[in-house]
């Protein structure tokens, strides 16, 4: 049932044949997935999808398996939600919030990326997965390889928050604490991967893996009512999750699910770790590499692998870049929850205040739709709003000094 | 002391599995050069119409060379340069 030519690198188009690689022997590119969209065009319909179970695997011919979906079955088609009171709060009148804060098991987008990587590694018959991460991905490959039965590598630096390791360790990973710091961590991982056969995610299975993305692009357009929205938000940090998302319509155009496609795509970044969305400022597709200082952890990748493709999709589509400030993020967290009821971690504060910026500015114009990507749960990163939220009234166990407090509520 | 020059694995198979290898002095691009001329084909898989790949970081002396001039960045001799490829998804790494 795949549809998958084989892999190609972006860089100089090398092919290469359907195998646990990641980049180009000659000129070091990153591999991508080719597809036969032919092929994939006479296997599926709007109907086709719709029949299908409410999860990221009823897009399957647009996703690098060979057999059936192994992994994630409960993963994904998470709820795009009508947000009209923000859209009242921000000066727009059509916007939406795609809502990855609840992405089962984990909550968080990486469990769609994960869904895919692992049900590729069981393809591939390694029986251990493994993934260097401060958060989002660790939780994710921890739970999902623990139901998948893959022995799990996880590869910390040993200097993380507590809140985040037992949220990895509740699912019993081998976790690797590394004394060091996060590059040290990533280059330890490089040299793993290379003597071990494991299946890392982000590594030597990170063309498959990063696939997983466009399941979010895909649920927009159906849950738009296979309409693509005039403008899309996306957080930025490898950069990858944006072009894939670009991905994602242009393949529901190539293959004639939707007929039209005028989406201009944005990017969103933290002014303390901002290489694309400064590349995009200056009009220059050159990423020079940044040492992140930001809040926003989760997007804190100074030198960002996809960057130069993420800069290319927003100068093909019209689109164009913000960046926003450590306060800026928080004040766009409370403002989401206040609003939506939707409690996002800090990159959602940095896609929400740069959509702000970006409607002020006149990027974005605000009687056109607008889609804002949420992706990962707020629950997580709770340390970045400490002192910054409001207090609770402290009162006595009696209805007298509850009526005392309540002379100081307004409302 | 000429510039010593760092090779990553994947290019090692061009040096006779020498993991360093020695330069003249110059910009980067002119080490890229000068190191072509003792083993044909190295400047083709790291550099293009004299720029450096965009996948490949080099580092001089543990600096990104992007912190710097480029490609116009000058190594002296004593200088050490290491070339790593870019791996996907991964932050700054400082050598391999």
């Amino acid at each position: 049932m795949g549809h998958i030519k084989g892999l190609k690198c972006r860089e100089c188009s090398r092919e290469y044949p359907v195998a646990p690689i990641y980049v180009c022997e000659f000129c070091f590119g990153p591999l991508e997935v080719s597809y036969d969209y032919k092929s994939i065009s006479k296997a599926i319909s709007r109907k086709k999808i719709e029949q299908r179970p409410q999860n990221l695997w009823r897009y399957r011919e647009f996703l690098p398996i060979d057999g059936e979906p192994q992994v994630g079955l409960s993963s994904g088609y998470t709820p795009l939600l009508k947000a009209d009171n923000l859209a009242k709060a921000i000066g727009a009148t059509e916007l939406y919030i795609k809502d990855d804060t609840v992405v089962h098991p984990t909550l968080s987008f990486k469990d769609r990326v994960v869904a895919i990587a692992l049900t590729k590694a069981k393809e591939f018959g390694f029986d251990t997965v493994a993934c260097a991460s401060t958060g989002n991905l660790a939780h994710s490959v921890s739970a999902q390889g623990a139901k998948a039965g893959f022995k799990r590598f996880i590869f910390i630096p040993a200097s993380l928050e507590t809140s985040k390791i037992t949220a990895s360790l509740v699912f019993e990973p081998n976790l690797i604490a590394i004394d060091g710091n996060y590059d040290e961590v990533n280059r330890l991982c490089s040299e793993v991967a290379n003597k071990y056969k494991w299946a890392f995610v982000n590594i030597n299975i990170r063309p498959f893996y990063a696939e997983g993305s466009k399941t979010l692009g895909f649920e927009i357009i159906e849950q738009l009512g296979w309409k693509a929205p005039d403008n899309v938000v996306v957080p930025c940090a490898s950069g990858s999750l944006l072009t894939k998302i670009w991905k994602s319509f242009k393949e529901f155009k190539d293959t004639g699910i939707i007929k039209e496609l005028h989406t201009k795509v944005f990017a969103a970044q933290a002014t303390g770790c901002s290489p694309i969305v400064a590349a995009i400022k200056n009009g220059t597709d050159i990423i020079r590499p940044v040492k992140p200082d930001t809040i926003a952890k989760s997007l804190a990748i100074g030198n960002p692998a996809d960057g130069f493709y993420a800069t290319q999709v927003v100068k093909e589509t019209e689109g164009y870049g913000e960046d926003v400030s450590d306060q800026e993020i928080i004040d766009s967290i409370k403002l989401l929850a206040k609003t939506e009821g939707i409690f996002a971690e800090t990159a959602g504060g940095v896609t929400l205040a740069a959509t702000i910026k970006l409607i002020e500015k006149g990027k974005i114009k605000p009687d056109e739709s607008i889609v804002i990507c949420i992706t990962g749960n707020g629950l997580k990163t709770q340390e970045a709003l400490q002192g910054h939220t409001i207090s609770p009234h402290y009162i006595k166990p009696s209805l007298a000094s509850f009526e005392e407090a309540l002379k100081n509520i307004k409302g | 002391m000429p510039v010593k020059v760092r090779i990553p694995t994947p290019l090692q198979r061009l040096t006779q599995g020498k993991e360093e290898v020695e330069s003249i002095q110059g910009t980067i691009i002119a080490v890229v050069n000068d190191l072509d001329k003792n083993f044909p084909g190295i400047a083709e898989r790291i550099s293009e119409n004299g720029k450096i790949r965009r996948f490949v970081n080099i580092y001089l002396n543990d600096e990104d060379i992007r912190f710097m001039n480029n490609e116009e960045t000058v190594a002296k001799d004593g200088d050490e340069i290491s070339i790593v490829p870019a791996i996907a998804g991964g932050a700054i790494r400082r050598t391999l």
